[in-house]
């Protein structure tokens, strides 16, 4: 059973207290998006051995989503970050980079 | 025979003697005693029988690993099968039975299955249940029902109560033996919050039983010390019978704590499940000593040389008067020289090394033992137990030497550390050939939140099988898991054993080596599942080459021990036959729990009433004394009708239905959602989660609306009422509540977190009735205190006031096609509310409705029900609901969804209502039947049924379906065929069934 | 017009750890920027207390703050006071975006006092809840066996703990049931 830690309470919170919410980091596409890419974002999701990008809602806790970088193989967590982010903040970028040289993404690196 | 000695037993109390129940045999054992123990001390050498051959079996080991004397424990609502006598405490009044027999232990006619053994092969029930397949459910099946399972189900509650139990901590310690201990003392010392547990009652594990001296003391001594000092740290907490279960993700530790078991008199809980979340695990979890493989290895009387020892250590237990040692190793010869200084006799011991021991080997041999090297034990002799062994070469194929008498053949094939704990969470395995064994490899630690490792190891766990190795390893471990964990280890030198040389021991998987077919289907390799090393052989000849398959082929390590002394000789044999090494063959997967736990423990409290959450609304206590029917909807209960005495529940909810449409009806309505809306940008966080415009609703007003996925698909409706310029105040279904207001939070956090709007679920603040039917607002009016005429409060409008003293908010909303008031009242008054309501309500009839009511009125309106109607492939186009869909909008959730092909072919099944011929109510679910037939034979179908009901208004059957291009078929006959065989007529009709312009709830 | 009743009309376990119904408490949702001097103030008035910082309660009496999120507090009033004490904050917050409704009548309140207080809750929620993890003033929103729940510890050692209203039985009896079934012994 995982542990979280929710950037909005600070909080170390095991998976009892949270619920997943799937991929990060999706783009909304709505009236006007062609076929394909309303398919993208309704069904289309990363499916990774290792670094993945997810949200995450401390449900019994405070109530915030927030965003985690994860290792979906051996369950590291690299960081947590607000769900008001469009991208991975820089300094877990780095940590991440330092420990799995070369990832990438989705369009992030 | 097995006795008990007049002296020993360092574990016993010999001034309280308990008495026990062993089918039904009145026996005596003392304080400090095993099951197990007192069944040895009583001469009990057989207590059950194997599964599948129903061979005799009795106590081969002394701990956790046992897997033959399991028995039922306890009566009613105290039995429990399957049982280990080994980890059984005695106490008084303790009632066993032993299991898998008939119809005695002693005579079984199951047994008889043992003499067809060669015609039970590995695989026999793959074979030969196959076919014919009709066999199957008449003759196999029951057969092997009839067979299957060892202990008895329990038929009674269990009258034991059990609970949960969270706790933090630095470094847990697994195992409190000398390592154990040692690695807590070192991080308690450093600080760390440290939690021991141990699995038995008593601390040291082996080292206590072996005599060893650490740090020139007697171990007793040295542990009643150490254990002391853990006890004065504040930082430390200490568990006896105790056990560590299982390691998971993050450091999530299960610790098994048994409380009663060992004496029932005790109060409070049975079992205590302790959720622990630890920085570092340390398993100190010793080694399991291995069996040898050779004819007849599982008859009673056949233990493990170290049980052997445990027993006449602990429990002043000899297992027999005369004992042959047979070993691979120089620990067992530990037993032997036990045995010898008890006054016991050893005929033998019989080392398959052609070298023999180092220094023990003297001193054995120094005592008289005879001592034959590089021999082996051709078979046992006896039947039920023990009678002799006979001696051969380890070297050749079992040519008989010499046969020498024995009542009882202590083995050793050497140990396995305990690295279950160690593996359940991912840690790797590397294997030691120079001991024979698997020991966890610390390289490959299992990981953590951080990515680095969180469990250790020390002590014999780690594969170090001398006492002062050990000690040094746990004192390194202790002091790493303190340091890992953010503190500050002491350093200093680790204590020191009087450990003797020996010599290193020999791989042995089979005795003889060279033993033939006769001896392979007699050596038993897993004795409660009956597997034995020709099974193993079997299977790789018959291709099964990886280990988790031979292991489902043969069941080797799928009884209740899993494989704890099975595993090892099992994959070395399946090795040998595959004529590769071990490592290459790997081992089965160390799963959780350690040993079963109890499924009690496992609940903890959540049994009876808190089995489950059970939401009441405030006039809860009301429905109780007055004897509603209650339906579950989520969590809550909500009553379905409010039969009266003799009344059924048919005619009660007709009745409670004409009232309302007659008099007035009384429906408790608080479950329904209640979300607080507010902030510059509510209006527009609104028309993007509904489908309709609610930006422009006036204060005041109330507006129905609708809620779509990003799938286009209906998930909630409700009604919504402006409260002020910036707020809305949004109904949503019962079962909607929680799910919209996450929903709402999601979009708000998640993608327009500029928005400024903020969202409250005001749900259970309100009690909400309705008030319903042509006499509600005469009711109202008598209670006073606002206007409720259709010129001040017209339907689909809200105002605020009080009614008969209570502040109220009144909404002019209608569920039912009736004149309706949903009136909402602070939970702290609803009781009160309803009351008033229905005191004051006695001259007009007043009766309270309950959901199905509700349910028969909204489907005589056509109103859809969420759920019911909608089923998450359901558009709101689907439910001719097109006129809740705003076309002035450029988006809102689903907009683009339903834009998709699919959603906007004309071929969708879409909804109708639907009046059977005959007048009769379609079954639920029934689908409509179209021609021809599909790929599989299967008849076509064109619809089906989503609400149908008895309308007593209408006093015939009324239905709603989803039909294919259904409102263009109006007038047309479909079929709905029954599970009878026969099937229903209906005509395709409006669905709004009962005033179709809506005239008696705008009155 | 009636007396108000709370959910649990005032239920008791005595025992060495006493569960009891708090009693009706007036409480507050108030959502916005805590860090406003207008939002800072208003607290002040209606409670007497400061913005509590990440986690904690500032309680006294039957009035009090506590922290529930980055932008939301659950204010305590006397239950009398609570539509008033909306009505004091609606008006001194116009203008300013902001959310306060009275939820005093949505929530079960329950105290769990004794010297094993901490145990009982330990044996309930997912929360470490030794003296030096979890202090008096400290608070937390979780889990209380299979519900949501927020609780605080106050300078006795008592454990105060807000549910919701319809799930004031489950959590009353599943705390009695824990402290019936007496000390663990773990945390001091």
């Amino acid at each position: 059973m995982l542990t979280l830690q929710c950037p909005y309470c600070g909080v170390d919170a095991e998976e009892t207290e949270l619920t997943a919410g799937g991929e990060a980091h999706l783009k909304r596409e709505t009236v006007g998006a062609s076929d394909d890419d309303f398919e993208g974002y309704l069904f289309m999701r990363e499916n990774p051995k290792g670094l993945h990008f997810e949200r995450w809602r401390h449900s019994y806790g405070c109530g915030k989503w927030f965003l985690a970088a994860r290792d979906t193989n051996t369950l590291e967590v690299f960081g947590t970050y607000p769900a008001q982010s469009k991208e991975p903040p820089k300094d877990l970028r780095d940590k991440i980079s330092a420990k799995r040289p070369g990832w990438s993404w989705r369009e992030f690196k | 025979m097995s006795t008990r000695l007049a002296s020993g037993g360092r574990l016993l109390n010999r001034g309280r003697a308990l008495e026990f129940q062993f089918n039904g045999k009145r026996l005596m054992g003392y304080e400090g005693d095993t099951l197990a123990s007192a069944l040895l001390a009583n001469d009990q050498m057989m207590v059950g029988r194997s599964f599948k051959y129903h061979r005799p079996r009795g106590v081969v080991a002394s701990g956790a690993e046992e897997p033959n004397a399991l028995v039922n424990l306890g009566k009613g609502g105290k039995f429990e099968p399957n049982q280990r006598t080994t980890t059984t405490e005695l106490f008084d009044g303790l009632y066993a039975t032993s299991q898998n027999h008939w119809p005695t232990l002693e005579f079984d006619i199951g047994a008889i299955n043992a003499l067809f053994a060669r015609f039970l092969p590995a695989g026999f029930y793959y074979k030969t249940f196959m076919t014919p397949r009709p066999f199957w459910k008449h003759i196999y099946e029951p057969f092997i029902r009839q067979s299957a399972g060892l202990g008895k189900a329990p038929k009674d509650r269990d009258a034991d109560t059990y609970e949960h139990f969270y706790f933090y901590a630095d470094v847990v310690v697994i195992g409190g033996g000398v390592a154990g201990l040692q690695a807590a003392l070192e991080a308690g010392k450093a600080g760390a919050r440290v939690l021991v547990m141990e699995q038995t009652a008593d601390w040291g594990g082996r080292a206590v039983v072996d005599g060893v001296e650490i740090a020139g003391k007697p171990a007793d001594d040295w542990v009643k010390g150490v254990v002391q000092a853990l006890e004065k740290m504040e930082n430390v907490t200490l568990r006896t019978r105790c056990m560590g279960a299982g390691v998971y993700d993050h450091g999530y530790i299960l610790g098994y704590e048994r409380l009663t078991d060992h004496d029932p008199v005790l109060q409070g809980p049975r079992h205590r499940l302790w959720r622990i979340r630890a920085k570092q695990t340390i398993t100190a979890t010793g080694a399991i000593e291995r069996p040898l493989s050779f004819a007849g290895n599982d008859l009673p009387g056949v233990l493990l040389a170290g049980a052997v020892r445990d027993y006449l250590v602990n429990w002043g237990v000899s297992v027999g008067d005369r004992t042959v040692v047979v070993t691979n190793n120089d620990d067992a010869y530990r037993t032997a020289i036990a045995l010898v200084d008890a006054g016991l006799s050893v005929p033998a011991i019989i080392d398959a090394r052609p070298e023999g021991a180092g220094a023990l080997g003297a001193v054995a041999k120094a005592k008289g033992i005879r001592v034959e090297e590089g021999k082996a034990i051709a078979k046992v002799k006896g039947k039920t137990r023990v009678t002799g062994v006979a001696l051969c070469l380890q070297a050749g194929e079992g040519a008989v030497i010499d046969e020498i008498a024995c009542d009882c053949v202590a083995m050793s094939g050497g140990w396995s550390p305990v690295v279950h704990l160690w593996s359940h969470c991912g840690g790797k395995l590397k294997w030691d050939d120079a001991q024979a064994m698997f020991r966890p490899d610390p390289a490959r630690a299992p990981t953590g939140a951080d990515g680095e490792g969180f469990v250790l190891t020390a002590g014999t766990s780690s594969g170090e099988l001398g006492t002062t190795a050990a000690l040094a390893d746990a004192t390194a471990a202790g002091r790493a898991a303190a340091k890992a964990a953010g503190l500050k280890p002491k350093t200093g030198k680790a204590p020191v054993a009087n450990d003797v040389d020996e010599t290193p021991m020999a791989a042995v998987w089979l005795m003889p080596q060279g033993a033939g077919a006769e001896l392979k289907m007699k050596a038993w390799l897993d004795y409660q599942n009956d597997v034995k090393v020709s099974d193993v052989q079997l299977a790789a000849r018959e291709g099964f080459e990886s280990v988790e398959h031979t292991k489902r082929y043969t069941t080797l390590g799928m009884a209740t021990d899993q494989g704890k002394l099975s595993n090892i000789n099992g994959l070395a044999i399946l090795s040998q036959s595959l004529n590769q090494a071990i490592p290459q063959t790997g081992t089965t997967t160390f799963r959780p729990p350690y040993t079963p736990i109890s499924m009690g423990a496992i609940g903890g409290s959540a049994r009876d009433e808190l089995f489950q959450p059970i939401r009441k609304t405030p006039m809860h206590g009301w429905h109780v004394e007055n004897g509603a029917d209650f339906e579950p909807v989520g969590h809550w209960r909500r009553p379905y009708s409010f039969p009266r005495k003799g009344e059924g529940l048919h005619d009660a909810v007709n009745r409670e239905i004409v009232n309302t449409r007659t008099n007035v009806g009384l429906l408790d309505a608080s479950t329904l959602g209640k979300l607080i809306v507010k902030g510059p940008d509510a209006g527009r966080f609104l028309d993007m989660l509904y489908t309709n415009m609610m930006s422009n609703l006036a204060i005041g007003k109330c507006r129905y609306g609708l809620m779509c996925t990003e799938n286009g698909f209906l998930t909630d409706d409700g009604v919504v009422a402006r409260i002020d310029e910036d707020t809305w105040l949004c109904h949503t279904t019962t079962g909607g509540a929680d799910r919209i207001h996450a929903w709402m939070e999601d979009w708000l956090q998640c993608e327009w977190w500029d928005w400024k709007v903020y969202v409250a679920n005001v749900t259970e603040q309100y009690a909400q009735v309705a008030v319903v039917g042509p006499k509600a607002r005469q009711l109202l009016e008598k209670l006073g205190g606002m206007d409720v005429s259709k010129e001040t409060l017209p339907f689909m409008q809200w105002a605020d006031g009080t009614l008969g003293g209570f502040p109220v908010r009144v909404y002019r909303i209608s569920f039912s096609g009736e004149l309706s008031y949903e009136i909402a009242v602070a939970a702290s008054h609803g009781r009160a509310f309803w009351d008033r309501l229905l005191k004051d309500g006695e001259e007009f009839g007043i009766m309270p409705y309950g959901t199905e009511g509700l349910h028969v009125m909204r489907a005589e309106k056509g109103f859809i029900m969420i759920g019911d109607e909608t089923d998450g492939t359901v558009i709101p186009q689907d439910l001719g609901l097109g006129w809740a869909i705003s076309k002035k909008k450029d988006d809102y959730l689903g907009k683009r969804a339903q834009e998709r092909s699919h959603m906007a072919d004309p071929e969708r099944w879409k909804l109708v209502g639907l009046e059977t011929l005959d007048g009769s109510v379609i079954p639920d679910g029934a689908y409509a039947v179209g021609e021809g037939h599909n790929a599989n034979g299967q008849r076509l179908t064109q619809g089906r049924v989503t609400s149908t009901y008895y309308s007593p208004t209408l006093k015939r059957g009324i239905a709603m379906g989803l039909v294919h291009r259904g409102p263009e078929r109006m007038g047309e006959i479909i079929e709905f065929p029954k599970v009878d065989g026969t099937s229903v007529k209906a005509r395709i009709a409006d669905q709004v069934f009962y005033d179709k312009a809506g005239e008696k709830q705008d009155v | 017009m009636s007396e108000p009743v709370s959910f649990l009309g005032g239920r008791v376990a005595e025992g060495a750890v006493t569960v009891r119904d708090a009693g009706l408490q007036g409480m507050i949702t108030l959502r916005g920027d805590l860090a406003a001097t207008k939002v800072k103030n208003v607290v002040k008035k209606v409670t007497g207390q400061a913005i509590p910082a990440q986690r904690k309660a500032l309680v006294e009496g039957r009035r009090g703050a506590l922290w529930m999120s980055p932008d939301e507090l659950l204010l305590l009033v006397p239950y009398a006071e609570a539509e008033e004490a909306v009505a004091t904050i609606t008006k001194a917050l116009r203008g300013v975006h902001h959310l306060a409704v009275n939820v005093s009548d949505a929530r079960a309140y329950v105290t769990v006092e004794g010297a094993g207080a901490a145990e009982v809750m330990a044996k309930n929620a997912p929360v470490d809840f030794s003296a030096a993890a979890f202090g008096a003033g400290d608070f937390r929103r979780s889990r209380v066996g299979q519900v949501a729940a927020a609780f605080w510890k106050d300078e006795a050692g008592a454990f105060h703990v807000v549910s919701f209203r319809s799930v004031g039985d489950y959590v009353f009896d599943l705390l009695r049931v824990s402290a019936e079934a007496g000390p663990v012994g773990a945390l001091s």
